[in-house]
């Protein structure tokens, strides 16, 4: 029978995966000159069981890499080995590597065998073994003796033979597979009846086998009994000896060579696995489950409740219908959060790697950080997740480049010694927020100003707020590093993650104390497919602005209108000036009134810019989910998508910044940067 | 407002080798035909959203069972006259494929024809008719019972559209 | 059918014993360490049981050491699933009353040989 065992292979990468976090995990908290027993077990049967399993599914290679490293965890949890810090390093580094193995297996690719090779001659070097070691060959000796007719076996078991679950009578059977056997019974050792203990063995058996298998073949039937018996094989010659023909009996090799080795080769390494670092599947609390199927039922009974008004509908039932239609609200209400609860997931899923990237990077660059998580246990969006992954790595990475200062500016500025990197999520408004802060340098604002002036974001002597300063790392092509260092000048900037992360509809923001810290703060909605939208009309068109980029929302005063170059219209709102985007103009639409004093002005923000959009009027504020024009149309600049109200009907969703981007297209003047010009 | 018309109720009329089926259409006096395979529904008209910036040829979008469906108004598009929608307005629904990928797009037409068979050989090119239509929709033409069909292929409408589209937005 | 109690921590080598043995016509119940086999041994009557060794909670050994106090599995074959071959690991078994081993890692067609071997 052939089982394709390729159906568990996505399993097994599951569990190795993690299995790998866990070791890794350890083995940052491990304390190495007395490492816990607990610990180094966990740490242990996670290398084991990656072993194990990818020996049982055909991954050879990783069998054979994971096995010194579990050679190496085994000395050190029997206290034969004691670690020192570089095989912890090398501990972690097999770690990645075996990652990467695993990544290879599960997407078809290719490993850097060199590299694999080089860490695995180190962890025999720990051992102390000569890297030519091969894995022990168990295989049975061969004494090919197979002359003869059969053998003559001695069968005495151990009085306790039967307490290990034996039973001689099973051995016989599978002797008898070899050939023709006949048994004696012997009762020498049979005591009198009253000291007959009926669970002990006191026969035993001399046993003759016709056959041709040789002695190593039976020995292995009592293999498992080798200690609780007493064995004796002879061989019976046969008469004609000199005839027999000394060929090499092909079962007999068959039988006796480990079959492991030779069906883990005959095994296909049948590497199908889901690709990408992504996965599509979900792990969900049983739980949220079953408070699905609760509000399932409970929606079906409403409906079906509704279903019988409509059958003889009675205008005396209205105060029922409503009733029913009250609950079917909260019905679906209740099962909209909780099947989006489905694909939520902690955010410590996310900040996990952290302990180990700042770990690595901080002793790379020799510098002494503390890592704090908090709110690891706040949930957010899987995919929005996956997402966030990147930003915040490179947020991460450039608080400990260009933010913790050296052990030696620390204490020579007052601080102590060791930078502490500070990850904080919660739940805000509908929002998650994330803060990445430090107690490090701080932003130059000096250093970004001359920057900016150089590489010519900003004009030699403009007037710009600390704030604005700030802003400008977030700036396309813009990097302070002098050198283009491989841990965070990659080429990926700043102005990357604030795109990501915009794309994902949230913003990030910094704020900083030159010489005290800085805080990146990240806010994003929890999930991508709804918004809470405010519903605004404009002649008959209804329009949704996303809350989140709402600021105020106010009627003007025409004293505070002003013109700016005959055509460009600014608000003066306190000490902003605002510029006024005329959305009927901007789309082409009819509305109530052009004149200013009849509308509402919205002022909204996007990517630090603020504008207000011109209305006819304010309706109600609703979550929306968010459709695609793109699914059956296309892109439309100024619309981020469509959503469907109450009544059946389109509305469009608006794409701030995409609106501001159209207005500069559609203004003769540009407002926007003449009052960026000026000192806000 | 007419009752959605299920394809399968038109499917029934058997399609040999060679032979390709097509509903036609009603639009200013002639008749035009569309691949029946590519047909998911036929409404009637119900009220559409505009979406800014775009031809007058596209009505606008419309909510189809929770999709995001545009609408094209076939009469703007091929420059014919303009009329008033009525009860006997109709929206073909049309799986189209533009670039590689589907998109289920509205076409308003006056109204609903019938179905044909038509055959490789009953298909003839057509001339060129100097008018918006382009010679680009147009499959070909085919005399059927008397009557003359313009046999169209919404691939083509649909991608010159998008690429129109695009062209206009960017300058 | 025989019935065969299956534990392991590893679900990918759960669900590849499992299948397979079910495949051949056992009946399996699983378990994820030694604490759920205990529990599940106690309410159920299986023919032999399969353990993994390395597991968190109670190891192989333990639970092999566990299972022969209670009466009724006290002559129950029971084999352990180990990478180890060494004389070690299968010593300390057989002290604590397994009746054989399987050594890892192991085919499907290894698994239900050595598995006839003991539920005839």
């Amino acid at each position: 029978m052939s089982i394709d065992l390729s159906q568990f292979h996505g399993v097994f990468f599951e569990e190795s995966f993690e299995g790998l976090e866990i070791m890794e995990s350890e083995l940052l908290d491990l304390d190495f000159k007395n490492p816990g027993e607990e610990e180094i077990n966990k740490i242990f049967r996670a290398a084991h069981s990656i072993k194990g399993g990818s020996g049982s599914f055909g991954f050879n290679e990783i069998t054979s890499f994971t096995h010194v490293l579990e050679t190496l965890l085994d000395e050190v949890r029997s206290g034969k080995h004691q670690l020192t810090q570089n095989e912890v390093n090398l501990l972690l580094t097999s770690v990645d590597c075996l990652r990467d193995m695993l990544s290879a297996a599960r997407d078809k690719t290719e490993v850097d065998e060199a590299h694999v090779l080089s860490i695995q001659t180190d962890l025999e070097k720990a051992l102390g073994q000569t890297p030519t070691d091969k894995k022990e060959d168990d295989s049975s000796s061969d004494s090919e003796d197979s002359s003869g007719t059969g053998w003559q076996i001695k069968f005495i078991p151990h009085h306790n033979l039967f307490q290990t679950g034996n039973d001689p009578l099973r051995m016989f059977r599978e002797l008898e597979e070899f050939g023709e056997i006949i048994t004696t019974v012997k009762l020498d050792n049979l005591p009198p009846f009253d000291k007959y203990d009926m669970e002990e063995c006191y026969l035993s058996w001399d046993l003759t086998l016709t056959t041709d298998v040789n002695e190593d073949s039976i020995r292995e039937v009592f293999e498992w009994v080798e200690d609780e018996c007493d064995l004796t094989i002879t061989k019976i010659s046969s008469n004609n000896e000199s005839n027999v023909t000394t060929t090499e009996d092909e079962t007999i090799k068959e039988v006796e060579q480990t079959e492991d080795r030779r069906s883990g080769d005959r095994r296909k390494t049948d590497r199908r696995g889901s690709s990408g670092s992504e996965s599509s599947s979900i792990r969900v609390n049983i739980d949220k489950i079953d408070s699905l199927i609760n509000m399932v039922g409970e929606l079906v009974i409403t409906q079906s409740m509704l279903g019988q008004f409509g059958e003889d509908f009675d205008i005396k039932n209205i105060d029922k219908l409503n009733d029913g239609l009250k609950q079917l609200e909260r019905n679906t209400r209740e099962l909209q959060e909780n099947v989006m609860q489905i694909r939520m997931l902690p955010i410590s899923f996310s900040f996990n790697r952290f302990p180990r990237l700042v770990h690595d990077l901080g002793s790379k660059l020799n510098k002494k950080i503390e890592l704090k998580l908090s709110g690891e246990s706040t949930e957010l969006d899987k995919t929005v997740m996956e997402k966030i992954g990147d930003p915040l790595v490179h947020l991460v990475r450039n608080s400990i480049d260009h933010g913790i200062e050296m052990p030696e500016a620390r204490v020579a500025a007052g601080k102590s010694e060791t930078g502490t990197i500070h990850l904080n999520a919660y739940h805000e408004g509908g929002n998650i927020v994330i803060d990445i802060e430090d107690d490090g340098a701080g932003l130059n604002r000096e250093r970004i100003l001359k920057k900016a002036i150089e590489r010519g974001i900003v004009k030699e002597g403009e007037m710009l707020s600390d704030n604005k300063i700030n802003e400008l790392i977030f700036h396309a092509g813009f990097s302070t590093a002098e050198v283009v260092s491989d841990v965070s000048g990659r080429g990926v900037g700043m102005d990357v993650v604030k795109r990501n992360i915009h794309d994902l509809g949230g913003v990030v923001e910094v704020k900083s104390d030159e010489g005290k810290g800085s805080t990146f703060t990240i806010r994003l909605p929890l999930t991508l497919a709804i918004l809470d939208g405010q519903l605004i009309r404009v002649g008959s068109q209804t329009y949704i602005v996303p809350l989140i980029s709402i600021i105020e929302s106010l009627q003007m005063k025409s004293e505070s209108t002003k013109s700016i170059a005959g055509d460009a219209e600014v608000y003066c709102l306190r000490e902003d000036y605002i510029p006024i985007l005329r959305l009927h103009s901007v789309f082409n639409v009819s509305c109530d009134s052009t004149s200013l004093d009849n509308g509402l002005l919205v002022v909204v923000e996007a990517e630090g810019q603020k504008v207000g959009l011109f209305v006819d009027d304010l309706l109600a504020q609703q979550q929306v989910v968010i459709k695609s024009l793109e699914t059956n149309y296309k892109k439309i600049e100024g619309i981020s998508g469509a959503t469907i109200l109450g009544d059946g009907t389109v509305a469009m969703i608006l794409d701030v910044s995409s609106l501001i981007n159209l207005y500069r297209e559609h203004a003769d003047y540009d407002a926007l940067s003449a009052i960026n010009n000026r000192a806000a | 407002m007419n009752p959605e018309v299920r394809k399968e109720s038109v499917i029934g009329l058997e399609a040999g080798d060679n032979t390709n089926q097509f509903l036609t259409f009603m639009l200013a006096g002639e008749e035009y035909g569309v691949d029946i395979l590519r047909v998911q529904e036929i409404k009637g008209w119900e009220s559409s959203t505009e979406i800014p910036n775009t031809p007058d040829y596209i009505q606008g979008v419309m909510n189809l069972r929770g999709t995001i469906v545009p609408i094209v108004d076939l009469r703007r598009r091929f420059d014919l006259e303009k009329v008033e929608y009525s009860n006997t307005t109709v929206v073909i629904v049309l799986k189209t494929k533009s670039n590689e990928t589907e998109k289920t797009i509205g076409f308003v037409v006056d109204a609903v024809s019938d179905v044909y068979n038509v055959t490789e050989e009953q298909l003839k090119p057509s001339p060129d008719f100097g008018n918006a239509v382009s010679t680009e929709f147009v499959r070909g033409l085919a005399t059927v019972d008397e009557k003359m069909l313009i046999l169209l292929d919404i691939d083509h409408l649909i991608d010159a559209d998008i690429n129109i589209n695009q062209s206009e937005m960017t300058h | 059918m025989a019935t065969i109690l299956a534990v392991d921590d590893s679900a990918s080598m759960r669900q590849m014993v499992a299948f397979t043995l079910k495949g051949a016509g056992y009946d399996v119940i699983e378990a994820v360490d030694g604490v759920d086999a205990l529990n599940k041994a106690k309410s159920s009557n299986p023919d032999a049981v399969l353990t993994d060794v390395n597991m968190p909670n109670m190891d192989g050994i333990t639970l092999i050491t566990e299972l022969r106090k209670l009466p009724s599995y006290k002559h129950t074959p029971m084999l352990m699933l180990t990478t180890e071959s060494s004389s070690d690991m299968k010593g300390k078994g057989k002290s604590a009353g397994a009746t054989g081993w399987l050594v890892k890692p192991f085919n499907p067609d290894q698994l239900l040989a050595t598995i006839k071997k003991v539920v005839a």
